[in-house]
């Protein structure tokens, strides 16, 4: 913001423009910090509940007041070491959202570039038309495909394996959508250039395009990496069991969790279920730590199509 | 132009007999009659490059939505295993087709009549539409005085931002989990501690027996904090375009906060409160993982003692598809047609409100 030269007709003027100026920003930071409590306490409440012996917690239940700081008296690592081997599966979990996080982006972006490109690009009868389905069915919530896709993986043999987590969602017409407009962006005679250089189109989508659209493309896999670390019903649906050939457990890490909740171990242990959602949160945050930026700037990025 | 002339140029050759030499920067060659190489028409690479993501989205998009439609005007639709086909609705028909003995397909609105008679579809309705209205435009206006704040502020711009952002990157069944042991019904709940301060009795909030209200206020409080991450990054990526001049020419005009806020600030980021508006009313009409994973008894717990307290239109669609009985799937397509009728309407009804407001 420039600065502004500013002028008063008194003194008294002034120190009135500069208390108010005051107060403002203190109105504006007391505002923000409050709300900005609101969103970090769930975090910090989950990180001391986790730190909690079992037996410091539960003398806080029974006398009825929450401490609500850790001190020598009631901090231990006891959560962790019980959440590890009794909820030893979080291997698992990690490792099969890992897989399926990674091999859907790859699938995701291998075929969206196509197709916006197909879209953005190059001219062929019923583009259009198709185009206009597509955009069409972005209306319809996903609930009335999932009815459909549970029957079809089932049919194809696909119940509690990594192919109905990869392939079934894995293309997505908002992605192609969010490309696309980017792809078209990219002026036309950048292509006409490209072509008196002999490059032919896939050559130019792959040395002019993607390059170009590298920022967009980094939005659509850090969008697709969370969202499956996110996803929940679909998994649940289709791979809730062991895997028919390698008899390991196909849950995802919020479907693991869930089954923790649920099981009797846990069912009644407050501190243990809070520490099972440490184990869910911490990694997605130092993902997020380590690529803060381009989180950010991607998710917003999609949100200003308008 | 100095990196075109180190390239090489695809049908330029150095040295021929009989071909017309051709000069081309610095470079001289001999342009010769291209070998005949087969060159794709430009039709069909369009349709060589969509062929791969089209190919799932019929199968599981296209062929789906089609499947739903069928499937909830056949008032006695059942689920047949993979004898013939991997496509149910074909299975269905053949089955049909094979014991003709007195069973026929049926075309009707039954599983409509079904839906619209079921007093639990109607509680999805009503909680639904509850969600919807209060914690919807609740959080958008919440969002949009944060980012405003924010954009107002110097010293520990990005440090704010930051925070609210954190929200969007947590895991919502964990998160919902950890608001499920703070709204805990003890005395020693983390919320029941805070109203204490107040000198208010601890409640029970999610508990079997919790008032259907105190659930609610629940629910709000974390589709608030859920919600608020991804609205306010939208709202500060479109203040940021907003040009510094019209505030300077305002303030200069001796206009107020509030005067700048009403007739600057929100019409400049029409565009964004549309969007916002009309993705976050969508997605409340969805609502689902975030009940579930408060209430944390698995798909279809919805609170209560009968698990239904606070069933959504989504929570109804599953449980229906979830139920044992293979004729209850027609039911739940019937009810997710429904969901996507109103999620059309909620969105016409947008567009034509706006149409006069929004300002491109």
């Amino acid at each position: 913001m420039a600065e502004h030269e500013m002028y008063f007709a008194s003194e008294a003027q002034l120190r009135q423009y500069k208390a108010r100026k005051i107060i403002t920003q203190v109105l504006l930071y007391g505002f923000l910090t409050l709300i900005g409590l609101f969103i970090i306490i769930p975090f910090y409440y989950m990180i001391i509940t986790s730190l909690k012996s079992t037996t410091a917690y539960d003398n806080e239940q029974i006398r009825g007041e929450l401490v609500f700081w850790l001190n020598q008296t009631n901090v231990s690592v006891e959560q962790y070491a019980k959440v590890l081997s009794k909820g030893g599966d979080f291997g698992y979990f990690y490792l099969n959202t890992v897989i399926v996080a990674v091999a859907s982006t790859a699938f995701t972006i291998v075929t969206t570039i196509f197709a916006s490109f197909a879209f953005a690009r190059v001219d062929f009868k019923g583009k259009n038309f198709i185009f206009m389905i597509l955009m069409a069915t972005m209306m319809v919530p996903g609930e009335m495909m999932i009815l459909t896709n549970y029957q079809t993986a089932l049919s194809f043999g696909w119940k509690n394996t990594y192919a109905a987590l990869i392939l079934v969602h894995g293309v997505s017409v908002f992605y192609i959508f969010y490309l696309r407009q980017t792809f078209q962006q990219i002026p036309n005679e950048l292509f006409l250039a490209a072509k008196v250089d002999g490059y032919g189109h896939f050559s130019y989508l792959l040395k002019v395009m993607i390059p170009i659209a590298s920022p967009t493309i980094v939005s659509i896999i850090i969008l697709s990496l969370m969202g499956a670390w996110n996803a929940y019903v679909w998994p649940q649906l289709i791979a809730s069991g062991k895997n028919p050939r390698f008899g390991n457990s196909m849950l995802l890490v919020s479907n693991g969790l869930m089954a923790k909740f649920q099981s009797s171990e846990f069912s009644s242990d407050d501190p243990a279920k809070i520490t099972g959602s440490m184990f869910a949160t911490v990694p997605l945050f130092i993902f997020f730590l380590i690529f803060r930026k381009y989180i950010m700037r991607g998710v917003s990025r999609s949100g200003i199509k308008g | 132009m100095a990196k075109l002339k180190e390239r090489k140029i695809e049908g330029l050759v150095p040295d021929a007999s009989g071909a017309a030499a051709i000069e081309f920067g610095n470079e001289k060659g001999y342009l010769l009659p291209k070998k005949h190489r087969w060159i794709m028409p430009e039709g069909l690479k369009g349709w060589v490059a969509l062929i791969p993501a089209l190919f799932f989205l019929i199968i599981f998009m296209i062929y789906p939505i089609i499947n739903a439609i069928l499937m909830s005007f056949i008032n006695n639709f059942y689920w047949v295993g993979g004898s013939n086909s991997s496509f149910a609705i074909i299975n269905y028909f053949a089955a049909i087709d094979n014991t003709r003995s007195g069973i026929e397909v049926s075309w009707g609105v039954l599983n409509y009549i079904k839906c619209f008679s079921d007093d639990l579809f109607w509680q999805a309705l009503g909680n639904t539409g509850m969600i919807v209205i209060i914690s919807v435009p609740l959080t958008i206006i919440i969002a949009l005085l944060i980012a405003v704040c924010i954009n107002a502020i110097k010293p520990l711009k990005g440090f704010y931002q930051t925070v609210f952002f954190l929200p969007y990157v947590t895991n919502s069944i964990a998160l919902g989990m950890v608001f499920n042991v703070m709204f805990s019904s003890g005395s020693a709940g983390l919320f029941n501690s805070l109203i204490g301060v107040f000198g208010l009795d601890p409640q029970n909030w999610l508990g079997d027996m919790a008032p259907k209200a105190n659930m609610f206020l629940v629910i709000v409080i974390y589709s608030i904090w859920n919600g608020l991450a991804f609205k306010i990054l939208v709202f500060m990526s479109g203040l940021a375009t907003i040009d510094r001049q019209y505030y300077d020419a305002a303030r200069i005009d001796g206009a107020s906060r509030a005067m700048i806020f009403k007739k600057i600030t929100v019409p400049l980021l029409s565009p964004q409160i549309l969007y916002i508006t009309i993705t976050s009313f969508i997605g409340a009409t969805k609502s689902y993982t975030q009940i579930i994973s408060l209430f944390g008894g698995g798909q279809i717990d919805f609170g209560g003692t009968d698990g239904n307290r606070w069933i959504t239109i989504v929570g109804y669609i599953y449980k229906y598809m979830l139920s044992t009985n293979e004729s209850a799937l027609g039911r739940a397509a019937a009810g997710s047609i429904i969901l996507l009728v109103i999620v059309l309407i909620i969105t016409g009804l947008q567009f034509l409100v706006s149409n006069k407001r929004v300002y491109y």
